[in-house]
């Protein structure tokens, strides 16, 4: 039974959600690479949108470009062609408003675990007036009894949790994930997709979220977004129109399993 | 947030499980400090108080016999006649080894008795007494063989070599020169080595950074490098104008050389992603380099360090053999110039405590800002 107190802490956190997410548009984007080898194309015309506090999950083979995709929506390198828009103003640096998390948590090893989550606010050189939101942000992924532990103490669990504490201080208006439960056990996995979600229904912020597991984009996503082996194109989207919520026996995510790995050319193994 | 909490948890276990260091964990996480840390790490001692108590005073009663070996042995036997007066100190050397003897006793009996918990200070220094006790007992044993060797039967001939209770003699009569010169080597070597650690680091950390600093820079040092400091010191002394100024440069050649090269390496080799990570959160130039690419290179930068402190002691020794009027170096060769063995081992006592103090003292600096490192790496 949800109390009146927590229903009306709901409302607030998803009136703030609403001013807190980003339109993210990716206009005809195609990406290279110059290798000694000669020219790698990695993207090929891609178009995307993202609406403002929407999760929307990229599927393809690995190595097939998401993750550089990622790399030109968060701004640390330019796209050689095409142009990708935040709110409408074009994307050319990297900035506090979206935060990527990788794969494997880059946590800064000489800083203890609150001193990596106070790292975007030291760099914004906000840390003395914000420096609640870094308790904040511990206690979001449940980690303030760690924080004087250093990242070598940390499993791979508890590791991740501090890198996506260290997104979440910023109070990001986009959330770009690149595989970042990927080297997590299966266990760890399902419990930190469940928070993810939570984590997301919680602030309100969009979603870019790289993966090359189908069931975690179907049971994270709102869309899933399917790509061909390099160079990159969209080849289908699939709508998940489930609640949150879900359940990972719900036939309808079945069905759209089986659909998905039709799309990747991967129907027979089903 | 109830589940992700448990989730910690969980993790915790994991991690405790997985972790072959699971004292460190422990003492990390008691939230008392310093107090409760050092209790731990004595608790953590019971392998050796597990020994059979009997075997630990023993050796500490052996200990006791050594140092009285030690004391007959210099007492009773009569020096052989070394063609000069007689070495002095001999009476006093026994004496001072028979108090050891009895000290060891001492602390052998008590050490056989039960402390109670509560006395701290006794516990420690019992503690210290049995695992230092295999050391009493050699170095007595040593020192009995050199004053047998010299001294006693004069085995290895004098002046070349003298018995371990002559250098009281030396410290006794010729303090305040050796002190001086020790006052002046610390000082000139300190101040070649801010020099060097200073302006290599800051080289190191720019070629490191910056493409252009690289492309100039970069190729110097590795051609001018690799050549021994020492070799430079005839022009070194021309053109300075004081030996003083030339061996400052000289031993800030030698410390910087290291420091520069392992400065470098530590900044080129830090993980990109690192850069990543800050940059998407709003750091600056700035803070790229001073926040993330040094804390990331330190490590290296303490391994160029401990080289270049080991590079600095020889340029030391050797500018002040050649041209520096004073200090530990110029006191070897004026030892020399008057046959005065005793001396030279006087002051070469002297500066393996001093230089290995100094590397005691940076490691001990290293421990506590790489505290971080705890459990990934040993050097």
């Amino acid at each position: 039974m949800v109390g009146a107190a927590a229903k009306r802490l709901f409302r607030e956190e998803n009136a703030a959600a609403a001013h807190a997410a980003s339109r993210i548009r990716i206009e005809r984007v195609s990406h290279g690479f110059d290798t000694p080898a000669g020219r790698l194309e990695v993207l090929e015309d891609v178009d995307l949108d993202v609406a403002p506090g929407e999760f929307v999950a990229l599927l393809g083979p690995s190595g097939c470009g998401k993750s550089t995709l990622l790399r030109l929506v968060a701004g640390l390198e330019p796209a050689s062609s095409g142009a990708i828009f935040q709110d409408g103003a074009p994307i050319i640096r990297p900035d506090p408003s979206r935060i990527v998390v990788f794969q494997d948590p880059t946590l800064f090893p000489w800083r203890t675990v609150r001193d990596n989550v106070a790292l975007g606010l030291q760099a914004q050189g906000i840390l003395k007036q914000e420096k609640s939101r870094v308790g904040a942000a511990l206690r979001k992924v449940g980690l303030e009894s760690f924080a004087r532990a250093y990242p070598h103490q940390l499993s791979g669990g508890m590791a991740q949790r501090a890198a996506l504490a260290r997104a979440l201080v910023n109070n990001p208006r986009l959330l770009i994930l690149d595989e970042p439960l990927g080297k997590l056990d299966s266990l760890t996995r399902l419990e930190m997709q469940s928070e993810l979600v939570s984590l997301w229904q919680k602030n309100g912020f969009s979603v870019l979220l790289v993966t090359h597991d189908v069931e975690e984009a179907l049971f994270l996503a709102r869309r899933v977004v399917i790509f061909s082996p390099r160079p990159a194109r969209i080849v289908a989207e699939i709508t998940v129109d489930r609640p949150y919520p879900r359940h990972r026996d719900d036939p309808v995510l079945t069905g759209l399993r089986h659909e998905t790995l039709e799309r990747l050319g991967l129907g027979k193994s089903w | 947030m109830r589940s992700s909490a448990l989730a910690a948890s969980n993790d915790l276990s994991q991690a405790q499980g997985g972790n072959s260091l699971p004292g460190f964990d422990r003492k990390l996480f008691s939230s008392s400090g310093k107090a409760a840390g050092a209790a731990e790490a004595l608790a953590a001692v019971p392998p050796a108080r597990a020994r059979p108590a009997s075997c630990a005073h023993w050796l500490g009663f052996a200990a006791a016999s050594a140092w009285g070996i030690l004391a007959a042995v210099t007492l009773a036997w009569p020096n052989k006649s070394a063609g000069f007066e007689d070495w002095p100190y001999t009476t006093e050397f026994g004496v001072a080894a028979g108090a050891g003897a009895l000290l060891c006793a001492l602390l052998a009996g008590a050490a056989s008795a039960p402390i109670p918990p509560s006395a701290r200070f006794p516990r420690r220094v019992a503690a210290a007494f049995r695992h230092g006790a295999p050391w009493l007992i050699v170095s007595a044993l040593l020192l009995t063989l050199w004053e047998v060797l010299t001294a006693k039967t004069g085995a290895l001939p004098p002046p070349f070599f003298a018995p371990p209770s002559s250098l009281i003699d030396v410290y006794t009569s010729d303090y305040a020169r050796l002190a001086d010169s020790t006052y002046n080597s610390v000082k000139l070597l300190l101040e070649g080595v801010a020099w060097g650690a200073a302006v290599g680091f800051t080289v190191g950390v720019s070629i490191g950074w910056s493409r252009t600093i690289n492309y100039w820079v970069h190729p110097v040092l590795r051609f001018l490098g690799p050549l021994p400091p020492t070799a430079l010191l005839p022009i070194a002394f021309f053109f300075f104008p004081s030996s003083h100024a030339a061996s400052v440069f000289l031993i800030a050649l030698a410390t910087g050389f290291p420091v520069a090269i392992l400065s470098w390496s530590g900044v080129a080799s830090v993980n990109k992603a690192y850069y990543d990570v800050a940059r998407t959160m709003g750091a600056s130039e700035w803070f790229l380099v001073f926040r993330v690419a040094i804390p990331a290179a330190l490590p290296q930068v303490f391994v160029g360090l401990f080289m270049g402190f080991g590079a600095s002691f020889v340029v030391l020794i050797v500018a002040e053999m050649m041209g520096v009027k004073s200090g530990l170096g110029w006191y070897l060769t004026w030892a020399q110039g008057y046959a005065s063995y005793v001396n030279m081992y006087g002051a070469l006592i002297v500066m393996t405590i001093i230089f290995s103090s100094l590397i005691s003292l940076l490691f001990a600096v290293r421990d506590r800002v790489l505290v971080w490192q705890k459990g990934i790496v040993k050097w």
